[in-house]
């Protein structure tokens, strides 16, 4: 059973992964990656990380995608766009030598836990409830590991992570505004 | 795989035949109790809007014109199924879908009724077997409503987008705005009841809504309820938020160059929303399938069970909000696109931030034995503060604006 949505949830990823890239109009690229993004749910939820599912479903595809694509259309990119016209020129051997290094940390990672024990699903969550109101205590198992996770061990660094976000924000809304040089048309 | 079992406690132990039959049954009921309940809630706003204008009505079909919809319906299923030159084909088929599956899904999360009483968790036996009237109770339990609200987007967007006309694109656009502007502030009253309930999954929520005291409408302090209400309104894209549908403005709307069963999936979709969200409303604000209770009484029909009782109730609790929607639509004028945007961003997010923030700062009060009224003012001044600032910024970036000083 576990084997079955493994492999489905597998080629999900794979199949939208693919697709992302190979897509000539950007709104099936799109598409293909929140195919890519429910595969990744559905493999958080075998592994019992049903919280984790929800949040990628509703932040990565209720949102971000949402506004990818807002953005193409509002833009109206067609597919005639020709993107052989290199806008940023750097772009392409960057992006090479990061694929390449992603690969090599997952290779690496997968070579130097080969020998370690299987990971059992759900472990460290009390999921495993026996009898029924067992298991409706053990529903938010998931979410109050988490909390104590954000909120007490790892504290700081998820407040900084929010303060770079918000930095990030006001940074992309003070370059984005210009000043409008005062010129003799705007005077009354 | 037990976590994902956990969703119904007849899937406990080993799997046998009649548990599977108990839930193949409560997904038929579901499916067509869905069906026939969206044909019933075009009917009922129809004829409520008809009388609150002075007007009949659908009467002709049937005994009051109740029959009207399935004529409707029929009508449309032997229509011409149009696919324009310009759409883009395979989106165009599929967009339907994603409006109109999440629409369903909805009901699985939802308890629909049970025995809830004297802390009850909402059991009831059916042929022998402890069960819940209530599809699935995942761990996640109320975000998974969050969860399809934000793919119920994806069938507007793409509606919209592939049918390759301006009109709709300019439909599907105005939606996604309103719909993941208006998003936020759900989630963010959604949170206050979270956090008064302790709980995600629906069982829970309902759980601790014990009597009128404990119903989180009285226990977050209405202003969530409020927030929510007007939120659901606009995610729903109903009047008198439908700018989505102007047909003014917009032919339309998202849905102009559909036709035929395609549209009658959209036309669906968006009545069963309504309906879900009411019972949403129902469940995280008005205690659901329990019953009307003040200290210690409890308002008891006579002659039936308890376990169908739940069902009664939430009924009524629905009915109510069926016609508050019914009535929106009949008396508020449509927002201007401009005043929705504010509404939402500049109005009730802030609104539903700082009453989470109030109620947490409450909650850990009670919790460490302080001073309540401390804790209040101490919040409270801190929020008028804040609230202070955030209007001398949006004062100042009006005026820069106005005076065209950035753009």
């Amino acid at each position: 059973m576990q084997l079955v949505v493994f492999v489905i949830a597998s080629l999900m990823v794979l199949v939208g992964a693919v697709g992302v890239v190979l897509r000539r109009h950007p709104v099936h690229a799109a598409l293909s990656l929140v195919l890519t993004l429910f595969g990744v749910a559905v493999h958080f939820v075998a592994q019992e990380a049903h919280f984790l599912a929800a949040v990628q479903v509703i932040v990565y595809a209720g949102a971000i995608v949402v506004l990818f694509l807002f953005v193409i259309m509002l833009l109206g990119v067609d597919s005639a766009d020709d993107l052989r016209i290199e806008r940023l020129p750097i772009q392409r051997p960057l992006a090479a030598v990061m694929g390449v290094g992603i690969v090599g940390l997952l290779i690496a990672a997968v070579v130097a836990t080969r020998g370690s024990e299987p990971l059992q699903a759900g472990a460290g969550i009390n999921v495993a409830g026996v009898g029924i109101d067992d298991a409706v205590a053990g529903h938010d198992a998931n979410i109050t590991q988490l909390a104590g996770n954000l909120f007490a061990d790892y504290v700081f660094a998820f407040e900084l992570t929010s303060v770079l976000l918000i930095v990030a924000v006001a940074g992309t809304v003070v370059l984005t505004r210009r000043e409008k040089p005062p010129s003799e048309e705007d005077a009354p | 795989m037990t976590g994902v079992l956990a969703i119904d406690p007849l899937l406990f132990g080993e799997l046998k035949w009649m548990p599977l039959v108990i839930v193949a049954l409560k997904v038929l009921v579901i499916f067509v109790v869905g069906l026939v309940g969206t044909m019933f809630m075009v009917w009922f706003e129809r004829k409520v809007i008809a009388g609150m204008q002075n007007r009949i009505g659908p009467n002709k079909a049937g005994p009051f014109g109740i029959l009207q919809t399935l004529a409707d319906g029929v009508k449309l299923f032997f229509k011409e199924d149009l696919l324009p030159d310009r759409a883009d084909r395979f989106v165009f088929r599929l967009a339907p879908f994603l409006a109109f599956v999440p629409a369903f899904l909805v009901w699985a999360v939802l308890p629909l009724g049970g025995d809830y009483r004297d802390g009850n968790r909402g059991l009831v036996e059916w042929f022998g077997h402890a069960t819940r009237v209530q599809l699935a109770d995942p761990p996640v339990g109320i975000l998974l409503v969050l969860a399809l609200s934000s793919i119920a987007v994806y069938g507007i967007m793409l509606a919209g987008w592939s049918s390759g006309s301006k009109y709709p694109l300019l439909g599907a656009v105005r939606a996604t705005a309103q719909m993941v502007s208006y998003e936020a502030a759900l989630g963010l009253s959604l949170a206050a009841v979270l956090l008064t309930s302790g709980s995600l999954s629906t069982v829970g929520i309902v759980g601790t809504q014990d009597s009128l005291s404990n119903w989180n409408v009285v226990a977050t302090g209405v202003v969530p309820f409020v927030i929510f209400v007007i939120a659901a309104t606009a995610e729903l894209n109903r009047p008198p938020f439908d700018l989505v549908e102007a047909e003014q403005e917009l032919v339309g709307g998202f849905n102009t160059e559909y036709s035929s069963l395609r549209f009658a999936l959209f036309f669906l979709a968006e009545f069963m929303n309504t309906i879900t969200m009411s019972g949403v409303i129902v469940t995280l604000f008005l205690g659901g399938p329990q019953p009307l209770a003040i200290g210690d009484w409890t308002a008891d029909i006579p002659l039936v069970g308890n376990g169908l009782e739940g069902t009664i109730w939430f009924l009524l609790k629905l009915l109510l909000f069926l016609y508050i929607y019914v009535w929106f639509r009949a008396t508020l004028p449509r927002l201007r696109y401009d005043q929705l945007m504010d509404l939402g961003w500049k109005v009730l997010i802030p609104i539903s931030l700082g009453w989470f923030l109030l109620l947490a700062a409450l909650r850990l009060g009670r919790d460490e034995d302080w001073n309540v009224w401390l804790v209040a003012g101490v919040s409270v001044a801190g929020l008028l503060v804040a609230a202070v600032v955030m209007f001398g910024a949006m004062k100042v970036s009006g005026r820069n604006r106005q005076q065209g000083a950035v753009y």
